[in-house]
């Protein structure tokens, strides 16, 4: 068992949660689906592959913020300035 | 010279809900509703961070006016960044008429408590969309405002503002200690990620009373009915010119 990596990895299934609640198609929506992609990796041994994969679910949580931060942007833009 | 800055933040409803007016029609309904940073005050809350990040200013301040929920506004503002909060409890019928009069009120007095060198808030709340708190604290205190900042540089012990007019942009040399409002394109706010959350929890909120700042909250204003917008009509659609004129002339138009 990749010990040291098991926190990280439930680390970032607990961020990703906290992400998903805001997700435009539901905060279930995404909950499922992220349960869905952890457990399917679940008998990955592998230190390497665990690290991409890590780096991979920032990634996902980087681009959520992303989506967040535009979604925002936009109607904040619209609602407010006159093109 | 303390390097302090004060970050106003506000609880507003969610930008993304749809808002329902109470069936009174005395308000709109905010119960069991979702709640959230007004968007302007984080813009806000991430200069004071930015700011502190460059080591221009020492100490970034969150305050919030309003009842216990308004902690969790605090939090967030902690965990962006911001070294401490102060929670001015307002509730009840008080938080119900508090207008930017009254928060202009308090963020004065907890500019001179506090040696504050600069406040920053949003330039309007999503809710009231008053777009006066700013100013307001600005005259209370006899202090020059950059208001709508696009840009911010701070200058020796000057500020450079560049603001967001009808016109264009205007840039403005003035000095601290200051007031600034927060415009959409200042920057980018950072999100408040679950181990912010956590490292913010050790972060110390003070409780403050607005009778402890010496300030009235009685206001002179009243609301007297809240109602939706009217319903768009639907337009009608007409095959020729003439048609259209008919139309027109039958509206009394043309």
């Amino acid at each position: 068992m990749a010990n040291p990596l098991r926190s990280e990895v439930v680390r970032l299934y607990k961020n990703l949660l906290y992400l998903g609640r805001e997700y435009p198609k539901g905060g279930d929506y995404f909950r499922d689906r992220l349960r869905a992609a952890f457990t399917k990796n679940k008998s990955v041994q592998d230190p390497e592959q665990i690290k991409a994969m890590i780096a991979r679910g920032e990634y996902v949580a980087r681009e959520l913020e992303a989506l967040y931060y535009l979604r925002k942007y936009r109607a904040m833009k619209k609602r407010y300035y006159e093109e | 010279m303390s390097g302090r800055v004060l970050v106003g933040v506000k609880r507003v409803i969610d930008y993304a809900v749809k808002i329902r007016v109470k069936p009174d029609n005395t308000g709109v309904v905010t119960d069991g509703v979702k709640h959230s940073m007004n968007p302007f005050c984080e813009i806000a809350v991430e200069e004071a961070v930015k700011l502190k990040e460059k080591k221009l200013v020492k100490e970034v301040v969150a305050v919030s006016c309003g009842p216990q929920q308004s902690q969790e506004t605090i939090r967030t503002a902690l965990a962006m960044g911001a070294d401490r909060g102060i929670h001015v409890e307002v509730s009840g019928n008080d938080y119900e008429t508090l207008g930017p009069l009254q928060v202009s009120k308090i963020m004065a007095a907890l500019a001179k408590k506090e040696d504050a060198q600069i406040i920053i808030l949003g330039k309007q709340a999503i809710d009231d969309d008053c777009n006066q708190t700013g100013q307001m604290t600005a005259a209370l205190l006899d202090w020059p405002q950059g208001t709508f900042a696009s840009e911010v540089t701070l200058d020796g012990d000057k500020i450079k503002v560049v603001r967001e007019i009808d016109g264009g942009l205007e840039t403005i040399k003035i000095n601290t200690p200051a007031v600034l409002t927060a415009d959409l394109r200042l920057n980018t706010p950072r999100y408040a990620t679950l181990p912010n959350i956590m490292k913010a929890k050790k972060k110390k909120i003070a409780n403050v009373k607005p009778a402890d700042l010496g300030v009235n909250l009685t206001s002179k204003l009243e609301v007297l009915r809240v109602e939706d917008p009217p319903q768009r009509q639907a337009g009608m659609k007409v095959e020729t010119v003439e048609d259209l004129v008919g139309k027109l002339k039958e509206l009394g138009k043309v």
